[in-house]
């Protein structure tokens, strides 16, 4: 007993540094498997199958992704997952100029930036209904104004045209804020004598903020570019909110319409909703590994 | 003899134990009554039977009605609750053909139902069983502004020529004719329900909605044609695709609008408003096709027993506590609607009444283009018709992409 006692000790002491790091790693791989990794593979089988969620499960190999083909409302939630994300991402550079008009030194700065901050606090379904308010037709503040300026009131919400847009405009303004706020912390780590040495090369406005700024704040132009893509792709709780992917199915994206598919009222087509997810999951790794592997390359050429 | 009477002692101690397993006393209740008037009322109807049976005790869990819509699917699977509240019709098919809803008919058989919830029947039967209760229905139909009409001179149509030729008055006084709010889509298929119904009748609808005919159909077109009559020239409240249903309420309340097609259940909120007796109306839907027997929509909510459930035994006695007259009666004057058991008695509201008539005189009832229809059919329908309203030149788009759908999901 004592002896592979011994043995099992000495095996311990001399794969400790091996083995440590695994055991760290253990318990958040363990969470990470079972939350991330098996329910990936899951809806990856589930998509080949026809299924309502309770019934028996019918194989009908790629019939699911032959359908989204054809199907305008899943071209629709495409589109629009697109235009999400393009102009999503001018985020990134609002919240880098709103970054830098507040980084400044004037009495009661910290309440400002508090103040710029605070879209991001307040929960998406709170801003999603404020811009309904906003927007809504006959009372809104966006509605009246547009009837004062034009004659007829525009309803956002209610027009295929501009639904969309309208959507994107309330998920910019918390994005916005969350990229200020990566911005300053930033602009803090700048370093002072950079500064000073371009100021005295004789570096001004434009072209300080582009040749010496804006490459210190490379990691977070980084982050808030990663940050912006994927709120883009997952945007989901204020299309839900504001217009339920109305009207007529013109705002929807294809994590709304996965869930309309699969699990609302209407819905029930598990496969068919597990193929949309796996083509989101596509888009999605297409830009996840595209940003693992800068961040690696990054880092191995230290 | 003490040997017997020890006997009988055991025998009898361990029927009471049985008994009290066999009526474990305890039923568990999944409803989406959690609105503040059918919660009371629901709450009520517990007590009610708590009392007539004191030996269960009932456990409710009032859910978030949207919410519910998709709860159920997950709890009748994973952990079921012992009575749960569900819909007639097409929506309870999916429930009943995976084998989630339990066989009821033998309460329907014992409690003589089959006569008592006879207008029900159909839409309760799947494969010859019945697999629920029907506890309440309410009428559809144009609740209108009585003030607005008077203002305008204008009499309740009997006719849609009649209600257009008002509209064209109401417009003319800036006045939205009939205003909605469809965002949730189903207030657009209330409309289809009903132009549908009165252009092609009962069984024409039904067909429709069993994927029997095609959408493209000569007799479907005739419907919209009939409809954007109203929609083209602007009587319809504008931008109604952006509005909830509970939004275009205080426009009907303001004399903004003077019709409204929609349930009753818009007359508590309607009332809350500010409406009374005096300026609220009801009207039924008017003819379109002449001579063609008036259908209506009333859709029914039933309360079923998950196959799952624990305490089968107690949940049946539950369901035939509702199902009595009596429990109906107190039930509905509470939910504000109308009992389904035809010995109740309905309660003396004024919009209450003329939904009985108009029902009981009904050729047929329909329970909703969304419970009629199956899901998917429903919603694609919904957002089409959610668009005609506002692009009535699509119609033929519309209706290629509906008959589409129809191909693919009644296969």
């Amino acid at each position: 007993m004592a002896a592979t006692g011994e043995i099992r000790r000495s095996y311990w002491r001399r794969n400790q540094r091996a083995l440590a790091p695994w055991l760290f790693i253990a318990p958040g791989a363990f969470m990470f498997v079972i939350y991330v990794v098996i329910p990936i593979f899951r809806s990856v089988t589930i998509s080949f199958y026809k299924w309502d969620g309770m019934g028996p499960k019918v194989w009908i190999g790629l019939s699911n992704y032959a359908e989204l083909w054809g199907d305008p409302a899943f071209v629709v939630s495409l589109k629009n997952n697109f235009i999400w994300l393009l102009l999503y991402l001018l985020a990134v550079p609002a919240g880098l100029f709103m970054a830098i008009f507040l980084n400044q030194t004037v009495r009661g700065i910290r309440v400002y930036k508090s103040l710029f901050f605070f879209p991001f606090v307040i929960s998406q379904v709170v801003v999603g209904l404020m811009f309904s308010w906003f927007y809504a037709p006959g009372f809104g503040l966006f509605y009246k104004l547009t009837q004062m300026l034009s004659g007829t009131g525009i309803a956002i919400l209610a027009d295929e045209r501009f639904a969309t847009y309208g959507i994107i405009a309330a998920g910019l303004w918390p994005q916005i804020a969350y990229c200020m706020i990566l911005y300053l912390t930033g602009l803090n780590n700048v370093s002072p004598d950079q500064i000073e040495a371009a100021r005295l090369d004789g570096a001004k406005g434009w072209k300080m903020l582009w040749y010496v700024i804006i490459p210190q704040l490379r990691p977070a132009t980084f982050i808030a570019a990663v940050v912006t893509v994927i709120g883009a792709l997952r945007s989901f709780d204020l299309v839900s909110i504001m217009t339920q992917g109305g009207p007529y199915g013109s705002t929807r994206v294809l994590s709304y319409y996965m869930y309309e598919t699969a699990l609302s009222e209407y819905g029930y087509r598990m496969g068919y909703g597990a193929a949309i997810a796996v083509v989101l999951f596509l888009i999605m790794m297409l830009f996840i590994s595209g940003f693992i592997w800068k961040m690696y390359r990054d880092e191995t050429e230290r | 003899m003490v040997q017997f009477s020890r006997g009988t002692w055991a025998l009898l101690a361990a029927a009471t134990v049985i008994g009290a397993q066999a009526h474990a006393g305890e039923i568990k209740i999944f409803t989406d009554t959690s609105d503040p008037a059918p919660k009371a009322a629901f709450q009520a109807l517990i007590a009610d039977f708590e009392k007539a049976n004191p030996d269960v005790k009932v456990t409710p869990t009032f859910f978030d009605h949207e919410g519910y819509k998709t709860a159920i699917r997950n709890f009748l699977t994973a952990d079921a609750p012992d009575v749960a509240n569900w819909y007639a019709g097409n929506r309870m098919a999916p429930f009943v053909k995976a084998g989630q809803f339990a066989d009821v008919s033998d309460v329907w058989e014992k409690n003589g139902l089959k006569s008592t919830l006879k207008s029900a029947l159909p839409s309760m039967t799947i494969d010859g069983k019945q697999w629920g209760i029907p506890y309440t229905y309410y009428q559809w139909g144009v609740y209108y502004n009585k003030d607005v009409f008077k203002k305008f001179g204008v009499d309740v149509p009997k006719t849609f020529d009649a209600f257009l030729a008002d509209c064209a008055k109401f417009k003319a006084g800036g006045v939205d004719c009939t205003t909605t709010g469809t965002k949730a889509g189903w207030p657009a298929g209330g409309w289809f329900d009903y132009m549908d119904l009165r252009v092609n009748g009962y069984q024409f609808h039904m067909d429709l909605t069993a994927g029997k005919v095609a959408w493209t159909d000569p007799r479907v077109k005739a419907v919209f044609a009939e409809w954007a009559k109203l929609v083209k020239p602007g009587y319809v409240t504008a931008n109604a695709a952006g509005i909830d249903w509970q939004d275009a309420l205080p426009l009907l309340e303001q004399g903004k609008a003077a019709t409204y097609l929609i349930g009753n259940f818009a007359v508590a909120p309607l009332k809350a408003g500010g409406m009374t007796d005096k300026t609220l109306g009801f009207f039924q839907f008017p003819a379109i096709t002449a001579g063609l027997p008036m259908a209506e929509d009333a859709p029914t909510d039933t309360i079923h027993i998950p196959v799952g459930a624990k305490n089968k035994v107690d949940a049946k006695r539950f369901l035939a506590f509702v199902a009595q007259a009596d429990t109906q009666t107190k039930l509905n004057v509470a939910l504000g609607q109308l009992p389904v058991n035809n010995q109740s008695k309905v309660g003396d509201d004024p919009f209450l009444q003329a939904g009985f008539t108009m029902l009981s005189n009904a050729a047929g009832l329909a329970q909703f283009f969304d419970r009629d229809a199956p899901a998917e059919m429903a919603k694609s329908g919904m957002d089409g018709f959610q668009e005609f309203m506002a692009h009535p030149e699509r119609v033929d788009t519309i209706l290629a992409h509906l008959e589409d759908v129809r191909k693919r999901v009644y296969k």
